[in-house]
């Protein structure tokens, strides 16, 4: 091993291969890994032991301060700012506030919930080592990777290499970091 | 009391377990496709030489575009006079085609967020294109509001942003939340349609990196944001696809409902009534049906994707072209029989005067179309027919044209007073303005269809029967 690598990736041709070899390498207890798809597979966040996603959590603060800034705008400007009578109605109500509070309570839920996945995601990150892999390509098409990263405490190269074989992975690479 | 033992006979009669019906799943990609049969069947289209049809088309939209330009540089140029609509239809082809276009927008919403929810499938195939037709539907829908707002150069004072005035806007009126209706309804649209695209730019940046094309590999790349296919990407990726379905749902229903609002808050008869906004969403789903068949079977006919857009696909967007249909057709009865019962005779005369009035030809061509059309569609064999199908798809949106002009041009002329009735015509601005907005509509489809992936490859590969870890393709 001359330059230190970022980890070893191999390849594998079926959805359920690449399934049952997620749940292995979850079960050897590995933490810094992932699996490289072209397609969302059912179930693999399972087979991975990946947690819940908490993007809706970010989605709902987004909301509530969308909803706020709604009411709060309209308020201040209708009401407070510069009171201006129309037709007699109250200077400020939630009613007539309501329609416009809600549509930028889905807005700002937008927002949170695109940016918070950015955010979670990490991206925009155009260089990454596993996008320097010669067969990368064919993850975005038809193929499937698994990754292991060598900061992973449980790593070593004999050891997870031997592990990636036996669960079925093909042309197993160490990848430049 | 002890059981006795059941005979041979009687126990291969009673089954051990009962296993529920298997009902066959309904195929969405023909012929056993592969993954890589998809990647290269989409990608093929953008890598591809640019066909002789796509230049003739678009020097036509290009062509067509032009009266819209030509029609707003006139008006700008001269003043809101030029328009036809004066004393007493003040609002007329300008919010006709406002709502006309917005409405044909909200089937891409309805596809791609509200089909998502309901977890049907079959929406695959056709969400990208449809959410394309979305936003370059919000665009021309929203040159009409713009520019009759008569001095275009203030158009801005439509957002609370300070001036000199120190005036802000009047939140009371249901125009104030049409701004912000539309304005997030096409944010909304971008996002969730830029969402979607992003593993399928990951795609496109990596083939043609593959192909040596370097500009169009960085511009992809770009955009793609080093997305790499990671399944912790995926996790937080899908559940953020499912949030923005979750809040578009309600954003699409909200927006026509707004919309009708600019109409059923006022006092006017055939315009204040509560109908309004359940049959202004139904309709909008059906108009939007109509032009997504419209656009999709030419498509899928020239670049022969029948393995991905099926007879099933059809069948599901008749029907659902159907459904909206019948619900119209049942608001139009009912606001006939409410005209009746409210015992008001403003609104009885309204309805008579809608159909058998001056403008009784264009009530007429609204009822052929948009009631007697759509059923049709209950005849398999009429949805097996594609170019009849196409047909009828135009009929569909020329009916929805009208149904919009009905309702907003025959209440204003003729409404209390008989002395302040009147007749309204389309000046020849007019005309042309809402003609190159076909144009506009035309240029931006076909740009997308060049550039962009027209199918979620993604998604497709998902709903194949090999993207099944258990390898059984129906099994959750």
């Amino acid at each position: 091993m001359a330059a230190p690598s970022y980890g070893l990736i191999a390849t594998f041709d079926t959805v359920p291969g690449i399934y049952h070899a997620a749940e292995q390498v979850r079960d050897a207890g590995y933490k810094h890994w992932d699996c490289i798809t072209p397609l969302p597979i059912h179930g693999l966040d399972k087979a991975m032991g990946v947690k819940r996603s908490i993007v809706p959590r970010i989605s709902l603060a987004g909301g509530i301060t969308g909803f706020c800034t709604g009411m709060s705008m309209i308020w201040f400007t209708d009401k407070f700012d510069y009171p201006l009578l129309v037709g007699g109605k109250p200077y400020f109500s939630p009613m007539f506030a309501f329609p416009v509070s809600y549509e930028l309570t889905i807005l700002f839920t937008a927002f949170a919930t695109i940016g918070g996945m950015f955010f979670l995601n990490g991206l925009p990150m155009h260089y990454h080592p596993v996008l320097k892999y010669g067969q990368i390509r064919r993850g975005m098409d038809d193929q499937l990777f698994i990754v292991i990263e060598a900061r992973d405490p449980r790593f070593n190269l004999a050891n997870t290499k031997a592990l990636l074989e036996q669960a079925g992975g093909k042309d197993i690479k160490e990848l430049e970091a | 009391m002890a059981h006795a033992e059941p005979s041979a006979a009687a126990s291969a009669a009673i089954l051990t377990e009962v296993k529920p019906a298997v009902l066959p799943r309904a195929v969405l990609v023909e012929h056993g496709r592969s993954f890589s049969w998809i990647t290269d069947k989409i990608c093929g289209i953008i890598e591809e030489k640019t066909p002789t049809w796509w230049w003739y088309c678009f020097g036509v939209a290009c062509f067509v575009a032009c009266f819209t330009v030509g029609g707003i540089t006139y008006l700008i140029s001269t003043g809101v006079g030029v328009w036809g609509h004066m004393n007493p239809v003040n609002w007329a082809w300008d919010i006709v085609n406002f709502v006309f276009w917005i409405g044909i927008g909200h089937a891409g919403t309805l596809i791609s967020a509200i089909l998502c929810l309901l977890r049907q499938k079959w929406r695959t195939s056709i969400n990208r294109a449809a959410e394309a037709m979305t936003i370059f539907a919000v665009v021309c829908a929203a040159i009409f509001p713009v520019f009759h707002v008569g001095r275009v150069w203030y158009a801005w004072y439509l957002f609370p942003i300070p001036n000199s005035n120190y005036i802000w806007q009047n939140f009371r009126s249901p125009l104030e939340w049409d701004v912000f209706a539309v304005s997030t309804y096409g944010t909304v649209s971008v996002l969730f349609w830029y969402v979607g695209l992003l593993p399928d730019l990951a795609t496109l940046r990596d083939r043609f990196e593959a192909a040596g094309n370097k500009l169009r590999s960085f511009l992809y790349g770009l955009f793609a944001m080093g997305w790499r296919g990671s399944n912790r990407h995926w996790s937080n990726y899908e559940m953020a696809y499912l949030v923005l379905a979750g809040i578009s749902t309600p954003l699409v229903l909200s927006v026509h409902t707004i919309v009708s609002f600019d109409f059923a808050v006022s006092l006017l008869p055939g315009w204040h009534t509560t109908i309004f906004p359940p049959y202004f969403v139904a309709g909008a789903i059906f108009s939007g049906f109509g032009m997504v068949l419209t656009l999709m079977l030419p498509l899928r006919a020239i670049y022969k994707l029948e393995d991905l857009i099926t007879q099933y696909h059809i069948d599901c967007m008749c029907k659902i072209t159907l459904a909206t249909g019948t619900i119209v057709g049942y608001a139009y009865a009912m606001e006939f029989f409410i005209a009746w019962y409210s015992a008001n005779p403003y609104e009885g005369f309204t309805f008579i005067n809608r159909a058998f009035g001056p403008y009784a030809w264009a009530y007429w061509i609204m009822i052929s179309c948009n009631v007697i059309t759509p059923q049709l569609f209950w005849f398999k064999k009429v949805r097996a027919n594609t170019t009849l199908v196409w047909v009828l798809s135009i009929f569909v949106n020329v009916g929805m044209w009208f149904e919009r002009f009905v309702i907003i041009v025959t209440s204003l002329a003729r409404d209390f007073l008989p002395s302040s009735w009147g007749y309204y015509s389309p000046s020849i601005v007019e005309i042309f303005t809402f003609f190159g907005t076909f144009g506009v509509f035309s240029v931006l489809f076909l740009l997308f269809i060049r550039f962009l992936p027209i199918m979620p490859m993604a998604e497709l590969k998902a709903v194949t029967p090999q993207a099944d870890p258990h390898g059984d393709g129906g099994h959750h």
